[in-house]
């Protein structure tokens, strides 16, 4: 473990929180937020971003999550040449867009694609909170039906991982729009009996948790994801009175009857796959 | 007390001197019927003036004004045999959302909209017009008996948004609204949905996916408010004005964006200066609306409401 190696190199019983925090070697290391142990960077991504001393889920980038459930060699990427515009004129936004693109080597806050997971061929649509806090705007809003509209054609699956902090305030009411649109391409889909399952990751929030998060056929969340509607300070202003500690945690769902099950994500394949052989593959009557 | 808005001062003080004048020339042997004619003549241009060129903020503070007309003063108009019917038959019933039966034009219709109060004490018991889940799915309970009886359902939106609160949460504020979205893209009955006054969000959004939508002149319909929005992008919601500007809000920005369909025109000075008057102009666009979308094949309505939301956003490819 590595708090054995950093105890023993630097004979220390215990390292000061402020200290450690200064001393951790920027990118090759990296703190838990829960436990405040320090993991090599290397050893938290075999243990797919899952703390190995308190079982806290740090957040994923998409292309981790992808890796992490799809079958070798079998991932095929959809609509990666939508851009972002600026149909309000913000100033700065395609600057940020663009700043974003760079940081994360996507072309939005979504990855849609198709990928076979032991074998069940599935589309799916990864969110990725690190561009714009994964925020719908119309590039995410489009992917995301179209992925959608894919899969009914297809007659396959549709699966999404969710990580959002809702609308793209800098696309207005478009973005708002978006909510409508994903959500009739999901209509659509389940009309003609497709199998789709959500699953929420940290955060899932305002918009998206209010449109395709909460409506598939089965939903699930990783364990102490943030999951609801409303900011949780604009309802402590509004209702003045204190909230409990689990408030909006995927557990705080699980409990008021919104969730199917919250899933570890070292289970995350396997159930997903069990619930795949389980619809045997999920497709849908021709 | 009237509310008078900041940017109509100089009409409201203009039209109370013709008034003083008037009330002058009666009472006393002088006679000044052409000073009140000149100034009757500069009142006109000058409503022209302030109601012609009204200011984002302007269109705001008019849909939020305290005499706006609300969803039953409409329903009230337009409607006849109108029937409220309450509850979600899960939890209760919200009082920020009325619901219930009727008939437009002799033909049944189910009709759905958020409630504000007209006072204090009825603000409190519709909380404002900020519905709780109970109050989506009640509306949600309402449309699916309207498919299963054939009868087109309007809805009239006007809330500044879902209620944030504890509860609204724990009973699922995200799904409720979710699912009114999900299946109001597959109801096999027209659809028409009229912005009145605040279309705030996903609240607003909720009641919001049809097969036309409208707004009246002076009502919004925004991702955010324009405080919420100067507070997050600015952390000041003291700029709320320029969010106004800046977020396109406005009837006619929505035009622009090509999210609603028609702009129902308003009275100079606002919808609450005479209900019946504004809901004239509102039965036109209503009945149009219906008449193209009554004999419409249901595969037909329900592919070309999936078109019209398909084409909003705004992006390019490579
Ligand atoms: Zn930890």
């Amino acid at each position: 473990m590595l708090k054995d190696f950093f105890s023993k190199k630097k004979k220390y019983a215990s390292i000061p929180r402020e200290e450690a925090k200064q001393e951790i070697p920027e990118g090759l290391m990296q703190k838990c937020p829960n436990c405040h142990k320090i993991f090599y960077r290397k050893e938290l991504k075999k243990n797919l971003n899952v703390c190995p001393n308190c079982s806290f889920h740090h957040q994923m980038t998409a292309r981790e999550r992808i890796d992490s459930l799809f079958d070798e060699h079998t991932f095929e990427e959809w609509d990666q040449n939508i851009i972002t515009e600026n149909p309000l004129g913000f100033p700065d936004y395609l600057e940020k867009v663009e700043k974003d693109r760079e940081k994360t080597g996507l072309n939005e806050a979504v990855v849609t694609g198709k990928g076979k997971m032991q074998g069940f061929e599935t589309a799916f649509a990864v969110m990725d909170s690190r561009f714009r806090m994964g925020s719908m705007g119309s590039v995410v809003g489009e992917k995301i039906a179209r992925a959608i509209e894919k899969a009914k054609e297809q007659k396959i699956p549709f699966i999404i991982f969710t990580a959002s902090g809702g609308a793209r305030m800098q696309e207005g009411v478009l973005s708002l729009m978006q909510m409508t649109k994903t959500s009739i391409a999901i209509k659509r889909f389940s009309e003609a009996g497709g199998l789709m399952i959500s699953v929420m990751t940290h955060p899932t929030t305002g918009g998206v948790s209010a449109s395709f998060a909460s409506i598939g056929d089965y939903n699930f969340a990783e364990p102490g994801a943030l999951i609801g509607f409303a900011g949780r300070r604009i309802i402590e202003q509004t209702i003045r009175e204190e909230l409990p500690e689990d408030f909006q945690t995927a557990e705080f769902l699980l409990k008021h009857g919104h969730l199917d099950q919250v899933i570890e994500r070292q289970d995350m394949k396997e159930v997903l796959t069990t619930l795949l052989d389980i619809h045997e593959g999920g497709a849908q009557p021709s | 007390m009237k509310q008078v808005l900041e940017f109509e001062k100089p009409v409201m003080e203009l039209r109370e001197k013709i008034a003083e004048l008037k009330k002058f020339t009666a009472e006393s042997d002088m006679d000044l019927t052409s000073e009140i004619e000149t100034l009757e003549q500069r009142l006109v241009k000058l409503e022209e003036d302030v109601y012609g060129n009204m200011k984002p903020w302007d269109r705001v503070q008019m849909a939020r004004h305290a005499e706006r007309p609300t969803t039953l003063d409409y329903v009230k108009e337009l409607f006849t045999h109108f029937l409220e019917f309450h509850g979600d038959r899960l939890y209760g019933d919200d009082e920020a959302i009325v619901s219930g039966v009727a008939k437009y034009k002799g033909k049944p219709v189910t009709v759905i909209g958020h409630q504000r109060g007209k006072d204090t004490k009825e603000n409190i018991r519709r909380n404002f017009g900020m519905p709780h889940p109970e109050g989506y799915r009640k509306a949600l309970r309402h449309m699916k008996q309207a498919e299963k009886f054939n009868r087109p359902i309007i809805c009239f939106i006007d809330t500044k948004g879902a209620y944030p609160g504890k509860a609204a949460e724990e009973r699922g504020q995200s799904e409720a609204i979710a699912r009114n979205l999900m299946e109001m893209a597959g109801l096999r009955v027209p659809i028409i949905c009229i912005v009145i006054g605040e279309g705030g969000s996903g609240g607003a959004l909720a009641l919001g996916v049809g097969d036309r939508i409208h707004m009246l002149e002076n009502s919004t319909y925004s991702v955010i408010s324009p405080e919420g929005a100067a507070a997050l992008l600015w952390k000041d919601s003291g700029l709320a004005q320029k969010a106004a500007e800046t977020m396109m809000i406005t009837s006619y920005d929505l035009k622009k964006l090509q999210v609603i369909d028609d702009i129902i025109p308003e009275l100079k000075g606002g919808a609450h200066r005479d209900v019946a008057l504004q809901a004239t102009e509102i039965d036109h666009v209503l009945n149009q609306s219906l008449q193209e979308l009554y004999d419409l094949p249901k595969e037909e309505l329900l592919e070309k409401r999936w078109e019209k939301y398909k084409q909003i956003g705004d992006y390019s490819t490579l």
